[in-house]
């Protein structure tokens, strides 16, 4: 005990030295909120990577902190605006469930700049910034008819948000190109994290005769079961082909990094300005881990895919889009849906035979 | 393979940490100590089993990393508890704070790592039986170890003096000191055997079902053994009944959605729930003199001299 | 020779009145050890927790909203606990109260529903929770069902009953499908007390609800009934009280504050009804009923100070990039701590020489 005390002690005069050695005064500082542990490796591990990416880049001008964990419920709200008080200039709040406390937040505190990730509200010193995931689906779906030797894909899902749905959609609009009779059978988790609980549904889908699995939950739990049993999977948010390496086709990883850097880099030059954003393949938020596990004249199409969205030669959701009831949907972009419709999705696609829950 | 046996399998594997967990909180109970920081015993012992695993290569050496600091945690309980006389229920809830904030640090160090999952056992001949040979002799060694334990909880609490001197000390522990025995060493064994359960549970989930640790990964399952030892009205039989009906439950949930069954999946969700108050009421009603439950559970003991 | 426990003949006030102090202590030592293993400054982390949050009017503020439905939970349990009946589904009745009101800010939201909304909001939530309430404590004087467990297990019920709702019936229209109803109308929100401020009306009331159990246990009949239930049931039970009655009663008033609670944060600091709504209130109120020693004072200054722990946490977590989980470990040790230098009061260590088991000299 004494000679932990003595160690304590000493530690304690030697970060004591350090603490005031130490200098970070004229540094740009920004905030990130995250709604999950930084070792989810989802969500916010993805937002984290975005965030220290950034800092290798800008990081001597730079200063960043995060608070974690930070429920969606009461404290959110204090959780930002501690930030904001700590002299942050620029808070990326990383979930939907951050929405109205970040606008109430940049209501009180118009100096600083927010930036609130998947939500539709904005104001002259809050933006929003989301990934066109939808993007990365539409070639899993090739992929998938092209790999599925039953015809019919599992698709384990969170909750029915725009999001997720459009996720689906494009899945089956992608995979109908390949096979027009592809069933996919879909399993809602009712939660983004639960590892498993989202193994128990991998399993279910598999038994239930499906051979390939998606997954819009965040662990790679999904994956390893699919490696386990012999059967494909794509990963979600990050990279998860350790936990199938001979399962993982492609994973549509969330890569914020370029976005972090731009933003940071707007705020530092002074030019930041309230937008919408919604980046892709294009932008590379939505970056596509390599094609594996596939025969070569696969992963050639997946790639011709690839370029072809980036390119925007193709739309995965050009019209006509026909809805589940077979009416064919109203086209307001020309050639393609526009963004509010893709943001806004609650229908399913024609090949569909579930219903949307709560609808 | 069969639709019903792969689902008799993934309820096996899905009822396993829930059974593990339950068993040892029955023993506590039945002590009269309740200990309601199972969650908080399981989220370590999940992160000290990948811990112990990762780092021997060894699901085993892991599994005992899981039991060890389940029994770790239950010691901190007994001695605010049993030592200090301290409420059982507040003890509980502050274990569960602890335990969630240290595993986050403990599995800090193994983010985004992997191990091999605890291998299925294969027994030639036996388990190429057909329906029953997978289910039987097919799953990882826990899920049978977990019901080898049930018997052995079974057999100690009403075949052996001992286990007849631990219901004693739950039921009354005046009369139990009364009569010469240590009533406090006799709980503080129980919450040890409840501890090294919870840690064995909790290490089941990255060394069984899912080959990493996340922070928070229990999700709940602490609790919902809580629920089953009342479900199960402190009886290892029924406890077995009742953490394969919990987890045929969930498996369920999601095979009715793969087919179409449109039942809002959150009452589905709270039937198990609804069925422990019920059974509860019922086996409560049944019996005069009050329940199954153990008399004392959850009072503070402190011998007189 | 073995150091055991041994009941006082009487509580020890001189222990009541050092017993935090060492419980912080103590804290305090075991927390410097962790920081010096983590590499970081105890004594500015320690400040960081302890003296920053309380040395800016901000912060203040915040430990007062963070503690309101803590303190307000935490007393209506007190109440329960003092009489013997052990609610540990405050959490569930939180929830109810939330549902319950909600559900006139749902209907009555685009109308033009007067000021009258926000008080009949709060007056269901407090029947809901109430009612909620009333079903373990209803099955324990009617079947003799462990209310301790039987409330637990409702808490879940109520969890999925809330998700239910804001999933479908409730979702907001134009939300997107989010789970979340729409923005309660201004009528149906919770005023600030300061403009631009989060200090709100809650915690006014919570100040009036300390105060009334005050009263309502030193200075009249019932809450003398509840404290001799508890502290003596056989001479209660001579004294013609109604110990079952009682159950009913303290239940009831449990819930009904839990209840209001609930729909205060609601319509208060969240501003629509959503999952996740409470962090865990219902059971962190337990510790706080047990921190301030079942006492209504007590329990209001349990619950600032638990909740300075939580803001101290997250500048920590800002200030001096201090993991969240340490803040998890450090709440643990010291309601351990607490708990523990607590039992001293009426407990205290003695020296045994014999072996306990020989026990009667004469017959």
């Amino acid at each position: 005990m004494k000679k932990i005390l003595i160690a304590a002690t000493a530690a304690m005069l030697v970060t004591g030295a350090g603490l005031f050695g130490a200098s970070a005064a004229d540094k740009l500082k920004v905030g990130f909120i995250y709604i999950g542990p930084v070792g989810d490796l989802g969500w916010t591990y993805q937002h984290d990577l975005g965030r220290l990416a950034m800092l290798k880049e800008l990081g001597d001008r730079v200063e960043t902190t995060f608070l974690e964990n930070v429920s969606e419920g009461p404290d959110s709200e204090r959780s930002i605006e501690q930030l904001a008080r700590a002299g942050n200039k620029l808070i990326f709040t990383t979930s939907f469930g951050y929405m109205e406390p970040t606008l109430k937040v940049a209501k009180k505190y118009p100096n600083v700049h927010f930036e609130h990730a998947t939500g539709y509200k904005r104001d002259k010193n809050m933006s929003t910034y989301s990934g066109r995931f939808y993007e990365g689906r539409y070639i899993q779906g090739i992929i998938a008819a092209k790999m599925s030797k039953s015809g019919v894909l599992g698709y384990i899902a969170s909750f029915p948000i725009p999001e997720v749905i459009s996720g689906i959609n494009a899945t089956m609009l992608g995979a109908q190109t390949i096979n027009p009779n592809i069933k996919v059978k879909i399993i809602w988790a009712n939660t983004w994290f639960d590892p498993g609980k989202e193994a128990d549904a991998a399993k279910a889908l598999i038994d239930q005769g499906a051979d390939i699995i998606m997954q819009h939950t965040d662990s790679p739990a999904a994956m390893q079961v699919a490696a386990e049993r012999g059967k494909l999977a794509f990963g979600q948010d990050s990279e998860m082909i350790k936990f199938g390496p001979k399962a993982q086709l492609t994973s549509t990883m969330n890569n914020w990094g370029p976005y972090y850097i731009e933003r940071v880099k707007a705020e530092l030059n002074g030019t930041w300005k309230s937008e919408d954003f919604w980046g892709g393949l294009k932008s590379k938020i939505v970056v596509m881990a390599p094609y594996t596990n596939m025969p070569d004249d696969v992963k050639k199409l997946a790639m011709e895919t690839e370029a072809a969205i980036t390119e925007g030669k193709l739309q995965p959701f050009k019209c006509p889009i026909v809805g589940q009831d077979g009416k064919e949907v109203e086209c307001k972009g020309g050639t393609h849906l526009d963004d509010g419709q893709v943001l806004g999705m609650n229908f399913y696609v024609k090949g569909i035979d579930e219903k949307i829950p709560g609808k | 393979m069969g639709l019903i046996e792969a689902i008799i399998l993934a309820v096996l594997a899905a009822s396993t940490p829930l059974l593990l967990a339950a068993t040892g909180e029955l023993v506590t109970e039945r002590s009269g100590v309740l200990n309601l920081g199972v969650e908080g015993m399981m989220i370590v012992g999940a992160a000290c089993g990948f811990g112990g695993a990762w780092l021997s290569g060894s699901v085993i050496i892991g599994a005992l990393c899981g039991i060890v600091a389940g029994v770790l945690m239950s010691l901190i309980f007994a001695l605010m508890t049993l030592g200090l006389a301290v409420n059982q229920v507040a003890t509980g809830l502050a274990l569960t704070i602890l335990g969630i904030g240290l595993s986050g640090l403990i599995g800090s160090r193994f983010v985004g790592e992997k191990i091999s999952l605890a291998p299925h056992l294969y027994i030639p001949g036996l388990t190429d039986i057909p329906l029953i040979g997978r289910i039987l002799f097919g799953e990882d060694a826990f899920v049978y170890l977990s019901l080898a334990l049930v018997a052995g909880v079974w057999f100690f609490l009403y075949k052996t003096r001992a286990g007849l001197i631990l219901r004693a000390a739950g039921d009354n522990h005046a009369s139990a000191h009364a009569l010469g025995y240590s009533v406090l060493r006799i709980r503080m064994f129980a919450v040890m055997f409840g501890g090294a359960c919870a840690g064995l549970a909790g290490a089941y989930l990255p060394l069984a079902y899912t080959p990493f640790f996340i922070p928070g990964m229990t999700a709940g399952r602490g609790w919902i053994a809580l629920a089953l030892v009342v479900f199960a009205s402190w009886l290892p039989g029924r406890l077995v009944i009742g953490a394969y009906l919990f987890g045929a439950v969930t498996i369920l949930q999601l095979h009715a959605q793969g087919w179409g069954v449109g039942i809002p999946s959150q009452l589905m969700s709270a039937l198990p729930y609804l069925a422990t108050v019920i059974v509860l009421v019922l086996i409560s009603r049944a019996r005069t003199g009050g329940s199954t439950a153990p008399a004392a559970l959850g009072t503070v003991f402190v011998p007189d001299r | 020779m073995q150091l055991v426990l041994e009941k006082r003949a009487e509580r020890s006030n001189t222990i009541a009145l050092i017993s935090p102090l060492i419980a912080i202590g103590l804290t305090l030592v075991t927390m410097s050890i962790l920081f010096a293993i983590l590499g970081k400054n105890p004594i500015s982390a320690l400040g960081v927790y302890f003296i920053d949050p309380l040395t800016d009017s901000y912060s203040l503020q915040e430990i007062a909203v963070k503690a309101t439905p803590l303190v307000m939970i935490a007393i209506g349990l007190s109440l329960c606990y003092l009489a013997n009946a052990w609610n540990i589904g405050a959490e569930g009745q939180f929830l109810v109260g939330a549902v319950a009101g909600s559900w006139l800010a749902v209907k009555t939201q685009g109308t033009d529903a007067g000021p009258w909304v926000l008080p009949a909001m709060m007056l269901l939530a407090a029947i809901g929770g109430a009612l909620y309430a009333l079903i373990p404590a209803i099955c324990k004087v009617r079947f003799g069902a462990s209310e301790i467990l039987t409330s637990l297990m409702l808490v879940y019920v109520a969890d999925l009953l809330l998700d239910y709702l804001v999933r479908g019936p409730w979702r907001d229209p134009k939300g997107f499908n989010f789970p979340t109803t729409a923005e309660f109308d201004p009528v149906a929100a919770v005023p600030a007390l300061i403009e631009g401020g989060r200090l709100h009306l809650g915690g006014v009331i919570a100040l009036v609800v300390v105060a009334a159990v005050a009263v309502l246990l030193g200075k009249t009949i019932k809450g003398f009934e509840i404290r001799v239930v508890g502290a003596a049931p056989r001479a209660a039970r001579f004294g013609g009280f109604n110990s079952n009655q009682l159950i009913l009663l303290t239940f009831a008033i449990s819930g009904a504050l839990a209840g209001l609670a609930g729909i205060i944060e609601v319509a208060g600091p969240v501003g629509h009804l959503q999952p996740g709504i409470s962090p865990g209130y219902g059971f962190t109120a337990i510790i706080v009923a047990f921190l301030g020693r079942l006492n209504p004072v007590g329990i209001l200054i349990a619950g600032l100070f638990l909740a300075l722990t939580f803001i101290g946490g997250e500048q920590a977590q800002i200030a001096m990039k201090i993991p969240l989980d340490v803040t998890k470990v450090f709440q643990g040790i010291l309601l351990f701590y607490v708990l523990a230098c607590d039992s001293l009061i009426l407990y205290r260590f003695k020296l045994v020489f014999a072996s306990p088991k020989v026990s009667s000299g004469a017959h």
